[in-house]
């Protein structure tokens, strides 16, 4: 089986991506400083209660005394307050650092991924957006909201309690210390191997993820093929792998803390033996509270250090996600807006309509060619000059050129030399926004929106009343079937329009451009799944309904081609034969063989027929 | 319903419960050895405090060191040996390690296996789930369902079931250790515990609306999402980016307030329950100290420090308790909806169905069909078709062509008494459903290919094709030159849902796929319709020249808009508003009155025109 992989980063710690991810969390910045603090002072409340104990044992136990014993308590409950108050302001203020960092990552992303161009779209698949803007993202809310919170408040409990043992018995301090690089080491250790296996894991589990996907968008057609039993082999093999992947991954772990408690006994024990001494020793160099102290600190100071490192490894994995991240945020949009046209016309998301011109529809390509990025050239040197009101025929093999061309006029994609001129003047001298906004499109594979039939024909025009909405649908004959439903244009068209069939959702998707009333019309193989009875209706329609705007058809059936006042064969990302319908049928070149095959076959038994009668 | 359930999680743990009755043993080996350690640590403090201040004070280590140690000479032994106690400390933690080590080892392979097992039924189930079922799932959903309810599941099987024992052993023993020193410290140590336990439940009960809430704003805001960039072409086309931001900001901000929200109640939850614990910590310490600061001796150093730490042991995993409930109901709610997925009814033959052959004379005979209630697709449709047959089916958007194929292959069936399907004579109903599939290739209108090589997509349907084979397939479905015209030829990957391909390109490799296996009956469901004229024809062709060939002579179904496609078949079949309106070949029909006449009529006029554009010429 093969599925395609996302890329896979394996990297030593970056510091400039984590600089750049912090840049992004510039709002946050006081808040993570704040929490820094916070987290040193919680650790410093945390190195006083063994200290506590400490003084209650010496002072008071020891001495059978009670006196002064009110302000002890009094000085423990304001430190477990205080703890109580910091805990109660990092969980509050990370939590805010954490969701307020997604979400703003997640709309800069949004913002970047409305403005890149239809060249990153051809290459990029969905769902690793999504995955990029919806786990990558929350990966790294939560690592810059909490990893750092425990970076903090591990290095500051080691560092104090340290400190703090060192100064009540630097011998016994030091012994107990040294344990610490040890179990650093081992830590390490393992935290590479449950990085390495968690990625396998990881890895795993996209493929199963993917498999269900799968399995599930493609059940229909895995049940016209009767291909159940062997998708179910394959995934057994793939749940298999998951399941020795995880174990492992999950022995890993599950070795990790035994082992580094065990090591921690050592120096615990290594407290009793050598403290326990001084403790009765001629000069009682330790007492039993110091004792109870050090034993306190030997016990607590290993988590810190493991929690430091796992933090580090989880760092370390999140970086993945935010270079995914990163690289999303800093891709370029190729076809961008210059800063002049931005200045006159505004940007895609602050339109200065009043400075646009009007559209009008003249449309030429002066010497354009194009290729797609690593492709060949699909045009070379094209010409062509439409003026406005003219209807466009394109016809030709799949692959000549037809789609290109009309996505050229709609600017997804520009020339990458030559210009084309919209209204006598380059199109890059104007907004995208501006042109886009001037365009009915209506594709072969159409796309709706969830959301009822009435909010996705009103897509074409947001203020567009129910009155003119119904008045488009019957234009383009699609009312006849929205009655039939019993909520008729109030019936939910279904994630991605699927509860339509594809002839319908031509239709509604037709009169979602219609509603536009765009200047120039783009319609690309728009009613291959439509009735030719249906077919015919709509263009009526177009053809009344569209009077004076610039068109552009794509069809194979030649019906609708017909009538179109100019029709350009291409080949080749060339123009071979341009002219009316009769024009060409007169030429007796591509068109008039596209013609007359089409229809040779239904003389011949048109004669036959007419021969047997 | 709730046995049933029951008795399906008890199945799918099948084979891993000696694993869960491990580790709850293994766990409650931690527990003893857990309080062990402390108890020792206890008796060194005493003895230390003892020999120190030359009281000579009994022995307080666990029974049987304390025997060991009287056996050797008492507290002198006990203070010039302390490297034993050293020992038996590292005994102890080591012990203690092995035997956590053993439960996580145990409730992983168990949860995993579990997990596996949970994933297999379910993909296995979906695949057997009639193709109606499929019509109607949303995708997004049942993929969540399969994978983070599988999660949410396997993640409390593994980290947490195990837990509520440990909680609860942990108090029989802390209970019934401190109750043996001191009942009134134990009291006083365990007073705001229950608080502890109560505020924990109630708090993730009351929790559970805000988590609820924000899963639910943020898969509101991944179909946001999903739904702009799988629509990205059309929102540039209307120039729609701002509309759409402004969605998708609403959703953002939505499930930025909603998980706020819920940040911002964990950091009540934890500041309140750490209040609870350090206040209980603090009571012990303090009345403990009170009770050994008494002339009396009441209570012993050892004995203090011994109520301080155990407490401080208890109170985590009572802590816990609220959450590993919590994620039992959320885990209870992911089982149910797993269960869903699973008693949905799995498409199933008859008891007596056979594997007849695939030949002869199709009949539908008076068919009747519909989806919902009185609201039928097909009305009693009455057509024969010869084995070896061409048929086009003609009829408007929507009028039941493809119900009527679909019908064929047994992706619906037909209801009892409302008419039958024959093939050959036998009713297709009493044919097992994968023979009969296996023999007719339906090439549905938006087919699906799989994310794959081209190579593998084309060979799928078979059993180790050749690459010849494949070839073959793929020039007969005119699909072999652009192809070879990618850069990786066939073995370029297919995108998500096919998305490198276009509409045509991926309608010929599902043909292509298609003719690969050998078919009884073919199906065209409009499956050339994004394909331009001369290739359709091209194909068509191709079929042609294979059946003269006699390699295959498989009776087909096309459905299509194009005369020329159309007026080829040996029959035609114009339905009408689910009925069949018109049947007969091209000769009779364009002498008929009717939808294909008048479409005959659309197409010949343009024939005319053509005429006279010549002779004006």
């Amino acid at each position: 089986m093969q599925f395609q992989e996302e890329q896979d980063y394996n990297k030593r710690f970056d510091a400039s991506l984590w600089k750049k991810l912090l840049k992004y969390a510039k709002p946050f910045h006081k808040h993570l400083i704040l929490v820094c603090l916070l987290m040193i002072f919680s650790a410093y409340l945390d190195v006083q209660i063994p200290l506590l104990t400490r003084e209650a044992i010496d002072v008071y136990i020891q001495n059978h005394t009670l006196e002064g014993f009110g302000f002890f308590v009094i000085r423990y409950t304001l430190v477990v307050l205080a703890q109580v108050a910091c805990i109660f302001s990092f969980c509050f203020i990370s939590g805010k650092v954490e969701v307020g960092m997604t979400h703003r990552i997640r709309k800069i992303g949004f913002l970047r991924l409305q403005e890149l161009s239809f060249s990153f779209y051809d290459k990029t698949p969905v769902g690793y957006l999504i995955a990029r803007m919806t786990s990558d993202t929350q990966r790294i809310g939560d690592t810059i909201g909490w990893g750092l919170i425990d970076l903090m408040w591990g290095a500051g409990y080691v560092v104090m309690s340290a400190f703090t043992m060192l100064t009540l018995d630097w011998k016994l301090g030091l012994a107990v210390l040294s344990v610490i690089p040890v179990i650093a080491v081992v830590a390490m250790y393992f935290q590479k191997k449950i990085l390495k296996s968690y990625r396998e894991v990881r890895k795993t589990n996209s493929k199963i993820t993917g498999a269900f996907n799968e399995g599930i968008m493609g059940a229909k057609t895995t049940k016209t093929l009767v291909r159940e039993e062997a998708n179910n082999e394959e995934f057994v093999e793939l749940t298999h792998n998951m399941k020795r992947n995880s174990i492992r991954a999950a022995l890993n772990s599950s070795l990790l803390f035994p082992i580094v408690m065990s090591l921690g006994s050592i120096a615990i024990a290594f407290t009793l033996w050598q403290g326990g001494a001084k403790v009765f020793s001629v000069n009682a160099a330790l007492t039993v509270g110091t004792l109870t102290a050090f034993v306190n600190y030997a016990s607590n100071i290993f988590e810190p250090i493991v929690s430091i490192v796992r933090t580090f490894a989880d760092m370390q994995n999140s970086q993945a996600a935010g270079e995914r991240v990163i690289t999303m945020l800093e891709t370029e949009p190729e076809i961008k807006d210059s800063e002049a046209v931005q200045k006159e016309f505004g940007s895609n998301l602050n339109p200065d309509r009043s400075n646009w011109p009007e559209l009008i529809g003249d449309i030429e390509f002066e010497n354009v060619s194009f290729q797609y990025s690593g492709g060949e050239k699909v045009l070379k040197n094209f010409s062509l000059k439409v003026k406005a009101g003219e209807t466009i025929a394109l016809v030709g093999e799949t692959g000549s050129g037809k789609s290109t061309i009309v996505n050229l006029i709609c600017r997804f994609y520009e020339p990458t030399e030559g210009r084309i001129l919209i209204d006598g003047t380059d199109y890059k001298e104007r907004s995208q926004l501006w042109l886009q906004s001037h365009l009915g499109y209506v594709l072969q594979q159409p796309h709706l929106f969830s959301g009822t039939i009435r909010d996705n024909i009103r897509y074409g025009r947001l203020d567009a009343s129910n009155e003119e909405i119904e008045k488009v649908a019957r234009m383009v004959d699609a009312e006849e079937f929205i009655q039939k439903f019993e909520k008729g244009y109030d019936t939910d068209v279904g994630e991605g329009g699927n509860r339509l069939s594809t002839g319908q959702k031509q239709l509604v998707s037709f009169a979602r451009a219609l509603i536009a009333n765009p200047a120039i019309f783009v319609l690309d193989e728009a009613t291959s799944s439509v009735d030719t009875e249906t077919e015919q209706k709509i263009q009526k329609a177009i053809e009344t309904s569209l009077e004076g705007r610039t068109s552009f058809i794509i069809a194979h059936r030649l019906s609708t081609i017909r009538s179109a006042d100019r029709i350009l064969v291409i080949q080749h990302g060339e123009v071979t034969e341009s002219g009316s319908h009769k024009e060409l049928i007169q030429k007796r070149g591509y068109y008039y063989n596209l013609y007359a095959n089409q229809f040779s076959e239904e003389r011949e038994q048109a004669l036959l027929g007419k021969a047997t009668l | 319903m709730a046995s049933r359930k029951l008795k399906l999680l008890v199945d799918m743990m099948k084979g891993n419960r000696l694993r869960y009755f491990g580790a709850v043993a293994a766990v409650g080996v931690t527990s003893v050895v857990g309080f062990i350690s402390p108890s020792v640590l206890g008796g060194i403090a005493d003895a230390l405090t003892s020999k120190a201040k030359g009281t000579n004070d009994p022995l307080n280590f666990p029974a049987f060191l304390n025997r060991f140690y009287y056996q050797r000479g008492g507290l002198d032994y006990v203070v010039s040996h302390l490297w034993i106690a050293a020992l038996i400390i590292i005994a102890l933690y080591v012990l203690n390690g092995c035997f956590q080590y053993f439960r996580s080892r145990w409730t992983a392979t168990a949860s995993e296996a579990i997990a596996k097992n949970m994933r297999d039924r379910l993909y296995t189930h979906l695949q057997s789930l009639p193709y109606d079922y499929h019509v109607k799932a949303k995708t997004g959903d049942l993929i969540q369902r399969c994978t983070s309810d599988v999660e949410t599941i396997r993640r409390f099987l593994q980290t947490q079931v195990v837990e509520v024992f440990r909680a609860v052993l942990m108090l029989i023993v802390a209970l019934t250790l401190m109750l043996q020193m001191n009942v009134k410290m134990t009291l006083v140590s365990m007073v705001l515990v229950p608080f502890l336990f109560v505020f924990a439940m109630w708090f993730f009960k009351w929790v559970r609306k805000s988590f609820q809430l924000s899963d639910e704003a943020e898969g509101k805001m991944s179909a946001v999402l999903q739904e702009n960039l799988t629509g990205v072409r059309v929102v540039r086309a209307f120039g729609r980016q701002q509309f759409e931001i402004d969605k998708f900001n609403e959703a953002n901000d939505d499930l930025w307030k909603k998980s706020r929200r819920l940040c911002n109640l964990l950091a009540i939850y934890w500041s309140g329950s750490d209040l609870l614990s350090m206040a209980q910590t603090g009571v012990t310490l303090v009345y403990g100290v009170f009770l050994a600061a008494s002339a009396n001796d009441i209570l012993s150093i050892g004995d203090m420090t011994k109520f301080v730490t155990y407490i401080s042991m208890l109170l985590w995993p009572i802590r816990q308790m609220g959450r590993i409930l919590s994620d039992m109901g959320k885990s209870l709610v992911a089982f149910d909806r797993i269960d869903e997925i699973l008693v949905a009814k799995s498409e199933e033959d008859d008891e007596d169905a056979v594997c007849a052959p695939i030949e002869g004379d199709i009949v539908f005979d008076h068919v009747g069909f519909e989806y919902e209630r009185m609201n039928p697709v097909l009305i009693d449709i009455d057509f024969t078709v010869k084995a070896g047959q061409t048929v086009a089916v003609l009829g408007a958007t929507g009028t039941g062509k493809s119900t009527l194929m679909h019908l064929l292959q047994r992706l619906y069936d037909v209801e009892d008494g409302r008419g039958e399907i024959r093939i050959g004579g036998v009713n297709i109903k009493k044919i097992r459903k994968s023979h009969l599939r296996s023999r007719i290739g339906l090439i549905l209108q938006e087919p699906f290919l799989y994310s794959r090589t081209v190579r593998n997509n084309i060979g799928i349907a078979v059993k180790n094709p050749t690459d010849e084979m494949i070839f073959d397939a793929a020039r007969t479905a005119c699909a072999h030159d652009f192809i070879q015209d990618f850069e990786n030829g066939y073995d370029t990957l297919v995108g998500e849902r096919g998305v490198t391909l276009s509409g045509g390109q991926k309608q010929r490799v599902a043909i292509a796929r298609t003719l690969l296996k050998q078919n009884d009956i073919l199906i065209f469901d409009d499956s050339l319709s994004a394909v331009d004229t001369e290739t359709d024809k091209a194909i068509r062709e191709a079929l042609k020249e294979q059946k003269k060939e006699g390699g295959t002579c498989a009776t087909t179904f096309i459905i299509s808009h194009r005369l020329t496609t159309l007026a080829e078949a040996d029959v035609i079949i114009v339905l009408q508003n689910g009925r069949v309106a018109q049947n007969g070949s091209h000769d009779e029909l364009i002498h008929e009155d009717g939808l294909y006449r008048r479409i005959y009529m659309i197409q010949t006029a343009l024939e005319e025109e053509l005429n006279q554009t010549e002779k004006t010429a």
